[in-house]
């Protein structure tokens, strides 16, 4: 099927520090968007929930117009307005370089719209007894959301959250929009330089397979615990 | 202490509650009675503002509950409320159950909530199990944490919603025997429960509800001996043929 490609692996060795810190890269836009999409997807979570109207359907506009848009039409976005809106605003010299900044921003928000559904189903999870209990004990809302719903909530959650976080990651891939060199960026460049594009794609792919597999492989050992608990 | 006047509540055309009034002294334990839907457990949870209502006022100690300008918190703070399901908090120890109300609402320092959380967990005969999660306790035990929990927060009156009704049935008793035990310490409660057996014993009035209304508010003794309305008749004989 290959015909005559001869596989030439040379180039990956010489390259490693240069693909393992595009591999930092993307684990830094992991961790901030889970962050943040967590907080921001917890606020949005509640507003869904809230019985002040118009809160409710601002955060589900929100969540149904993030999730009916590919993730990376949003990164494109981001890669072509934020950075001169942060220019404006924080009165950098124009040309700095924000991609990692507006990638981060942008994968926060478009997460958190899937987050928020997540931490919804979570909250909703928690037997509504238990908000009464903490009501009855002079707990006002948030007090009773903080020390009683939400971290029963988020117990319930975590599997799902943490498989979130691995689709995340492979999510992260797709920043290669705004030429930052995020690691699959990186390997793409290597290959490039090199001519030897198949050699580092694929590379690229077994890297993502190992760790995305042994997380998952993580997850579900997890989850088995949390059930025996 | 609790005064009830005239409430009334709907959910849409669907009414709970119509036109209920009573009222409870200090000091005085009354049994909240009735088939199931006839809105025992509405009205209770209206004394407290977990149920709001559309008509009528309910006072506690001098608050009224539904004024929009009433802290409601505060107001519950010194009100306790027993929940047929307990809802203890699962992700926490009993002695952390104990604790966090007193500790974020009545801002008080942790030791001392711990000591006044143990102390009470001691008077529902509990003090070794303070260190376990209430899953680990049987439905009575945590029944019996869950009042003191309410106790801890020193409620000046103490509302029970069926407290009995999700248990074993050889729970029961050592629930209801902390019930009157804290009734003849002078405690004021009120309790909707299907124990006829302990309204007998500790209630000093019986309250009758069916199709949201309150049909019979009498001393014990003529609510057992005498009941006015056919409704009424025909529930306690249901009940105390068992």
């Amino acid at each position: 099927m290959f015909g005559s490609y001869e596989f030439d692996w040379s180039s990956i060795p010489g390259s490693l520090s240069f693909l393992g810190q595009g591999l930092m890269v993307s684990l830094e836009i992991t961790a901030l968007a889970i962050v943040a999409g967590i907080v921001w997807g917890t606020l949005l979570a509640m507003a869904r929930l809230s019985s002040i109207k118009p809160l409710a359907w601002a955060a589900a506009g929100y969540v149904n117009l993030f999730r009916a848009i590919p993730l990376v039409m949003v990164l494109l976005w981001f890669f072509l307005i934020v950075p001169k809106f942060l220019e404006s605003f924080l009165g950098l010299p124009p040309g700095s370089d924000v991609r990692l900044a507006s990638a981060m921003i942008g994968f926060a928000l478009f997460e958190s719209a899937y987050y928020a559904e997540i931490i919804r189903a979570g909250i909703q999870s928690v037997p509504r007894g238990q908000l009464a209990a903490a009501h009855a004990l002079g707990m006002s809302y948030p007090q009773a959301m903080l020390h009683v719903v939400l971290p029963q909530a988020f117990r319930n959650m975590v599997p799902l959250l943490l498989t979130q976080a691995i689709i995340l990651f492979q999510d992260t891939s797709l920043v290669y929009v705004s030429a930052l060199a995020d690691f699959f960026g990186a390997a793409y460049k290597v290959g490039d330089r090199d001519g030897r594009l198949v050699e580092l794609v694929l590379f690229a792919g077994a890297v993502y397979f190992v760790l995305c597999f042994a997380a998952s492989q993580a997850v579900r050992h997890f989850q088995r615990r949390l059930q025996r608990a | 202490m609790i005064t009830i006047d005239k409430v009334s509540k709907h959910y849409g055309s669907f009414q709970v509650l119509t036109d209920c009034s009573t009222h409870v002294n200090k000091g005085e334990v009354v049994v909240v009675c009735g088939p199931s839907g006839s809105g025992k457990s509405t009205l209770i949870k209206c004394v407290n503002g977990l149920e709001p209502f559309q008509d009528g006022q309910i006072h506690v100690n001098g608050t009224s509950v539904g004024a929009p300008k009433t802290n409601l918190s505060r107001l519950r703070s010194h009100v306790g409320m027993v929940f047929q399901h307990f809802e203890l908090f699962p992700h926490m120890t009993i002695r952390d159950n104990l604790t966090l109300a007193q500790v974020k609402v009545l801002k008080r320092d942790k030791d001392e909530a711990a000591e006044k959380g143990l102390y009470f967990l001691d008077r529902v005969g509990l003090k070794a199990h303070a260190h376990k999660f209430p899953g680990q306790l049987s439905g009575g035990q945590q029944q019996r944490v869950a009042i003191a929990r309410a106790l801890a927060m020193d409620p000046i009156c103490m509302l029970f919603d069926e407290p009995t009704s999700a248990l074993d049935p050889e729970m029961i008793n050592e629930v209801l025997d902390v019930m009157t035990e804290l009734a003849q310490e002078g405690m004021t409660m009120m309790c909707v429960t299907h124990e006829m057996g302990f309204a007998k014993r500790v209630a000093h009035r019986v309250i009758f509800m069916d199709h949201g209304k309150i049909v019979e508010d009498d001393s014990k003794e003529a609510f057992f001996a005498n009941p006015r309305s056919e409704r009424a008749q025909q529930f306690l004989a249901k009940i105390l043929q068992h």
